[in-house]
């Protein structure tokens, strides 16, 4: 039950080496173990999208990820992304829209809205909804994150 | 002095001015601070054995092995935990004849849901609390379960609380003029329906958590808090741990979502409270998802018996139901179960002329999670009641349904007035609203369009709702009935010596951007630049009494503190100001963060004139008393709740080969006054019919007969996703209140308060051709094929 492991990778680009319990998720480790808190969990089975962040580049669902899984990895978070200035138009667009109400879903939102940006996803309305529909927001409806996530892909906000 | 006539469209005005919120950075790169994210020393974790039985006795329980587990600081059965934990009773005196027994945080010999706390285990962490929690062995003697609704009061059906001899906890009649007179007529034609509305809950993302420290040095407890109401649950812990309610402080940070759920008095809470306090350390619980759906309050789950008569030409003859609905075994503590019944019998039909009105609602008991206020309280289903057999009226004698709301809606100009159920109504624009929302969706050529694609086998639907939201709560709602909720808010500014202001306030953000519009206003009315503004909501050591943000009255009611201590700063600075200037008062202004000539011209900065307040007294006469800080009240009188009016569509299609229903479009005129913030007023109208539509098509919390919850995972419960929503258009029609001169009236609630008729209205003008009509939401596939006879 509480066997542990020890780990070493890289969470925001600096070197991280602990020992964990092998149970012990992604998400709980950056949270308990890092203080990272911007990671936020909703469901913890891999549904609500809300702990969604980056490892070695691509999303993942920090609550399915062992933090042992994650041994010898980049792991990007939140704080990450404000920290080296990724998204900041992403950002800056959320801000402008109101994209974010409680502000519970929007790391996770953030994490799968890059990802459709980055790997060069179209202003097409129903195909980013299509995408986003791993992440639950049970606040703003989804429409100002569209509308957002355009606005980004149509350069009509920069950093 | 400024008039507060101008007081929009002054310089710095930012009221009706769409300002980014300034918690939407901190929040963009993680920097929230949500209760979860609170690590303190020496703090152990909880987690709860829970009832796996809808009605149990508990025979026994040993939780030996689970105290002699690694890493378990503490276990509590019900019996020990009621040792520090006066029982609570939700009823209020003002629902006169509510019952409800008392009832302890965690069970205590009798189980009476699926989840009832049964015992709590405290652990270094989460997970050996729950590792230890298995551990426990409870024997339990099944009861028979009392978990339908509809046959509750029935002579059979187990009582679940003995001493009231069964499970009646509320009903309640309106009776006006001369309903079966009415239905008698041979100049009406009646519609009947029975309509059901599934139970749902509000899937707040950030899931319910607390975190209590309790310091014994100063029986002081601090609890932090993901909710709405922080002075109501200062009172509650005060009361029942038996502490002096100033040695309670509740501080709600940044809260995941609330809508309602978060209000609410949940046993697992005040567990941890009374753990804290007992262990003499700080004490975290999370509830997981599981948790959410089992325990997070429930809402809706009405069955309705309704009719109503028109005239030939589509007049509202009469209007009569029955309501009956299930609350779980005991009513919700201090709120109580009933309100939302209460609300049902007072709302419906509240836009439209209706002469004759006849409601009853039964409130009863049965073997399942609780049932309280979630969003839009009631609203649901008083205007599916009415706007449903409206627009089934009009189908059955050959009426439009714009036409035949044309025909009762009440008058723009007839206002103030009264509901038939007697609810005072002001300052609405129904006829306006509808005007605007037709205009808006382009309905004649939408319906046109409609009749083209049915041709070729396209079965679309148009639905609309025209409704009223209650907004804005005076004492009436709570307070008169012996809650321990404030009706009025308080506001405190401060100008600092830097010349920026400080200023608190006692209504809450939950992300409806309460603390944006609380800074416009103190910006705008006072006279300093947006960002010289630091707003503190949510701590009850910080901030002035009141009652926090539910019921939509953040904007209405504390929007309206703010604003009366903002003009009473700026009047206590220009006092101060003419006597160094040596000039009259009235001939200043405030602009920009400096005093300024009436004419706009600065004379000192608003920095220097505190500076020479806090730091050179001895400049000033010895007779002048400064003040740079004021509070100011406010509740609103004369009118129990302040009324707001919508005006909605749905464009929906269905499919009859899989019963599913696509929301094309939907549409919302909404006047909730004076706008302080468009973008925000607009994102809460979308959330807000986001969530309607999700009670509407998707969400329910389905329990099997005996009583067992199945669906506790979001994998099973559907909630709305960015893929199957529609964009949906927003529009305002502006009639201020008269009750405060701000003139704002609540919004966060219509949308979900509205949808479900319209979506339910416009599903049924897809399925009429087809001859046939549903009558119960969520309106799922498996339902609407049911209805098409076609499973
Ligand atoms: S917490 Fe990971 S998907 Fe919900
Ligand atoms: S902003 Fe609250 S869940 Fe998305």
């Amino acid at each position: 039950m509480t066997q542990t492991r020890t780990i070493t990778l890289t969470v925001n680009g600096d070197s991280v080496t602990r020992t964990v319990p092998v149970r012990m998720n992604l998400a709980d480790f950056l949270r308990a173990e890092l203080g990272l808190t911007g990671t936020h969990v909703g469901c913890e089975h891999g549904v609500c999208g809300a702990c969604t962040l980056h490892v070695d580049d691509a999303p993942v669902r920090s609550c399915l990820m062992l933090a042992v899984q994650a041994d010898g990895a980049s792991v990007t978070t939140v704080e990450g992304l404000a920290d080296s200035g990724r998204g900041a138009a992403l950002r800056a667009a959320f801000t402008a829209r109101n994209a974010l109400q409680c502000g519970y879903c929007t790391p996770g939102m953030l994490a799968s809205a890059l990802d459709y940006i980055d790997t060069g996803g179209s202003a097409d309305r129903a195909a980013i909804r299509e995408h986003l529909s791993g992440n639950y927001c049970r606040c703003t409806g989804y429409q100002a994150i569209v509308d957002a996530v355009c606005d980004v892909i149509e350069g009509r906000v920069t950093a | 002095m400024t008039n507060p006539l101008n007081l929009f469209d002054r310089p710095n005005s930012y009221i009706g001015k769409t300002v980014p919120r300034p918690d939407a950075r901190r929040l963009l790169e993680g920097r929230g601070r949500f209760v979860d994210d609170i690590q303190l020393p020496r703090m152990g974790h909880a987690a709860f054995l829970r009832s796996p039985h809808a009605h149990a006795r508990i025979v026994s329980i040993d939780v030996a092995a689970a105290r002699a587990h690694p890493g378990v600081i503490a276990v509590f059965t019900g019996a020990e935990m009621a040792q520090h934990v006066e029982p609570y009773v939700g009823v209020l005196t003002h629902l006169a004849g509510l019952r409800s027994a008392p009832q302890h945080p965690i069970a205590v010999d009798i189980a009476r849901w699926q989840g009832e706390p049964v015992a709590m285990v405290i652990a270094d962490s989460r997970a050996t609390a729950e590792d230890a929690a298995e551990l426990i062995e409870v024997e339990y003697d099944e009861l028979p379960a009392a978990c339908d609704a509809e046959t509750a009061l029935d002579p059979g059906t187990p009582v679940i609380h003995p001493a009231f001899g069964n499970n009646l906890a509320w009903e309640r009649t309106v009776d006006v003029g001369d309903v079966d007179a009415a239905f008698a007529r041979d100049d009406v034609t009646v519609v009947e329906r029975t309509m059901r509305f599934g139970r749902h809950t509000g899937v707040t993302l950030e899931p319910r958590a607390a975190v209590a420290e309790f310091d014994p040095s100063e029986d002081r407890l601090t609890f932090h808090y993901s909710g709405q109401a922080p002075h109501m649950m200062q009172f509650i812990f005060a009361k029942h741990l038996g502490l002096p309610e100033e040695n309670v402080r509740v501080v709600a940070e940044d809260v995941g979502g609330s809508f309602g759920i978060k209000i609410h008095t949940y046993g697992d809470e005040v567990a941890t409270a009374a753990a804290a306090k007992v262990l003499r350390r700080p004490v975290k619980f999370v509830a997981d998802r599981a948790e959410s759906f089992m325990t997070d309050i429930h809402a809706r789950d009405h069955v309705v018996e309704g009719r109503m008569a028109v005239t030939a030409d589509g007049g509202i003859a009469a209007l009569a139901f029955d309501d009956l609905t299930g609350i779980g075994p005991f009513s919700m503590y201090p709120r109580t179960s009933a309100i939302e019944a209460n609300q049902v019998l007072n709302l419906t039909g509240a836009p439209y002329v209706v002469p004759n009105y006849r409601a009853t609602a039964r409130v009863v008991f049965q073997n399942k999670n609780m049932m309280c206020q979630y969003r839009a309280v009631g609203h649901p289903i008083a205007m599916a009641i009415c706007d449903g057999l409206l627009e089934d009226a009009a189908a059955a004698i050959g009426m439009d349904p714009v036409a035949i709301r044309r025909r009762n809606l009440m008058r723009d100009d007839g206002y103030p007035c009264a509901s038939a159920s007697g609810m005072k109504l002001a300052d609405l624009s129904h006829h306006k609203a509808m005007d605007r929302l037709v205009e808006l969706m382009d309905y004649d050529r939408l319906r046109a369009e409609n009749a083209a694609l049915r041709a070729q086998g396209i079965h679309r639907g148009i639905g609309f709702c025209s409704m009223v939201e209650v907004t804005n709560p005076s004492p009436m709602f709570y307070g008169v009935g012996g809650a321990p909720i404030a009706s009025q808010d308080g506001a405190t500014l401060r100008l600092d010596a830097g010349g920026g202001l400080q200023v608190a306030s006692s209504v809450t953000e939950q992300g409806q951007g309460t603390n944006a519009i609380l800074a416009q206003i103190a910006a705008g009315v006072f006279g300093v630049p947006i960002e010289r503004v630091r707003v503190k909501t949510g701590d009850t050591e910080t901030v002035p009494y009141g009652g926090g943000t539910w019921a939509s009255r953040g904007a209405g009611i504390g929007g309206e503190a703010m604003l009366q201590a903002a003009l009473a700063l700026k009047s206590q600075v220009l006092d101060v100001a003419a006597v160094i200037l040596q000039a009259r008062p009235d001939d200043l202004d405030i602009r920009d963060g400096s005093v300024t000539d009436a004419n706009g011209t600065p004379r000192m900065t608003l920095s220097d004139l505190a500076r020479t307040v806090y730091y050179r007294g001895n400049e000033l006469p010895s007779d002048l008393t400064p003040e740079l800080i004021a509070t100011r009240h406010y509740r609103v009188t004369d009118f129990p709740f302040v009324f707001t009016n919508g005006a909605m569509a749905a464009h929906v299609e269905v499919d009859p080969d899989t019963g599913f229903v696509r929301v094309l479009d939907f549409w919302a005129v909404e006047d909730c006054g004076r706008v302080i913030n468009p973008q925000l007023v607009d994102e809460q109208i979308r959330g807000g019919v986001v969530q309607g539509i999700g009670g509407a098509l998707y969400e329910e919390c389905l329990y099997s007969p005996e009583g067992q919850l199945l669906n506790t995972t979001m994998a099973d419960y559907l909630v709305p996703m960015a893929g199957e929503m529609p964009d949906i258009h927003v529009a305002h029609v502006e009639t201020p209140t008269r009750t405060s001169v701000l003139g704002a009236k609540g919004a966060g609630e219509a949308g979900t308060g509205g949808a479900p008729a319209a979506v339910m209205n416009a599903v049924n003008d897809a399925l009429r051709p087809l001859g046939t009509s549903i009558w119960q939401m969520p309106m799922t596939p498996e339902r609407i094929l049911k209805a098409l006879g076609r499973v």
